[in-house]
């Protein structure tokens, strides 16, 4: 049993910013790793389509952190949506609210330290290799 | 001494440094915009400190009341202790003394310019911090010293430490003001 965990943000104008494929455990042989390729292009149309999803749920509720949006056969969706309308996806096949809320904040965290860099361009994708390994850091953490 | 210099600092008013940073690093992000090119930006940012540092000893000498330096030895130390204490909060480590005194090296811990703040990839060559060197220049040239300064390592570009060396060129003569013909 792996946790297949994709990591999506999504900026105020649905653009891409930072995109990060987690799974779990390793698994192997070949026939495993196609799988895997396929379902990362199904990861991204999961996400996609849950774009509006997410739109609708924001403004139900005052807190930044909005649980599970969709479900797709076995894939959950959670979202977080940051004060400036940063959203946060992820997809996963696990439960696990808490730890998954702690990480959407961490995230929070990493995303206003690069806010803070003058150099940064918000909506912009998030090409740095330090955030990209924090990132990766807090997931083996979090989930 | 300590007793006025402290007295004095009570009147210096507080700014959120975050606003500084955030001030400062649009400045630079903007300049790189419009010049485009890392060695011209980096000469703006001294010029610019040139003349941030030819107004700033004023208010240093009279916020500070520290009279005439022995030497470019107790230079060194009141630039270190009192003028970055005074400006930026901070107290960089003199250290690196050439053989003949004429150079030194600052070395910063922390730089409060910098907080956050990551070079693009692509700008290999920007000093973010030159307006220091130039704010360094304008000062002691106002009180007869010509300096060169020049940021030997930062940690923005990936060293280890952030080391500022100053020379001291030479002692300038009080020259005549302009004619008025």
């Amino acid at each position: 049993m792996s946790s297949t965990n994709f990591f999506v943000m999504v900026g105020k104008k649905d653009s891409p910013i930072f995109q990060l494929d987690l799974v779990g455990t390793e698994r192997r042989g070949g026939a495993d790793s196609k799988q895997k390729d396929d379902h990362r292009h199904l990861n991204q149309f999961i996400v996609h389509a849950a774009l509006d999803v997410v739109e609708e749920a924001m403004w139900t509720t005052q807190s930044m952190y909005l649980k599970i949006v969709d479900k797709f056969n076995e894939y959950y969706l959670s979202a977080f949506v940051t004060a400036g309308h940063i959203k946060f996806l992820l997809l996963h096949d696990t439960r696990n609210d808490d730890g998954i809320r702690n990480f959407f904040q961490e995230v929070h965290e990493l995303y206003m330290r690069t806010l803070l860099n003058p150099f940064y361009e918000p909506n912009t994708p998030i090409t740095s290799t330090v955030f990209q390994n924090k990132v990766k850091v807090l997931s083996k953490r979090y989930l | 001494m300590a007793k006025a210099s402290n007295i004095r600092l009570a009147d210096v008013k507080k700014i959120n440094s975050e606003l500084f940073t955030l001030t400062y690093g649009s400045l630079v992000a903007q300049l790189i915009k419009d010049y485009e090119d890392d060695d011209e930006v980096n000469k703006q940012l001294e010029k610019m400190g040139y003349n941030v540092g030819i107004r700033l000893i004023e208010d240093f000498l009279a916020k500070s009341g520290i009279g005439m330096c022995a030497d470019f030895k107790e230079t060194a130390d009141v630039i270190s202790k009192v003028g970055f204490k005074m400006f930026l909060g901070v107290i960089p480590t003199v250290s690196n003394w050439s053989a003949d005194g004429k150079e030194f090296s600052l070395l910063f811990d922390d730089n409060p310019l910098t907080d956050f703040v990551e070079i693009p990839p692509g700008h290999q060559n920007l000093l973010y911090s030159n307006i220091i060197c130039g704010v360094l220049r304008g000062a002691l040239e106002m009180v007869q010293m010509r300096v060169e300064c020049r940021f030997l390592r930062d940690v923005l570009r990936g060293d280890d430490a952030t080391e500022l060396r100053v020379k001291l060129v030479e002692l300038l003569q009080d020259e005549a003001p302009p004619s008025d013909e």
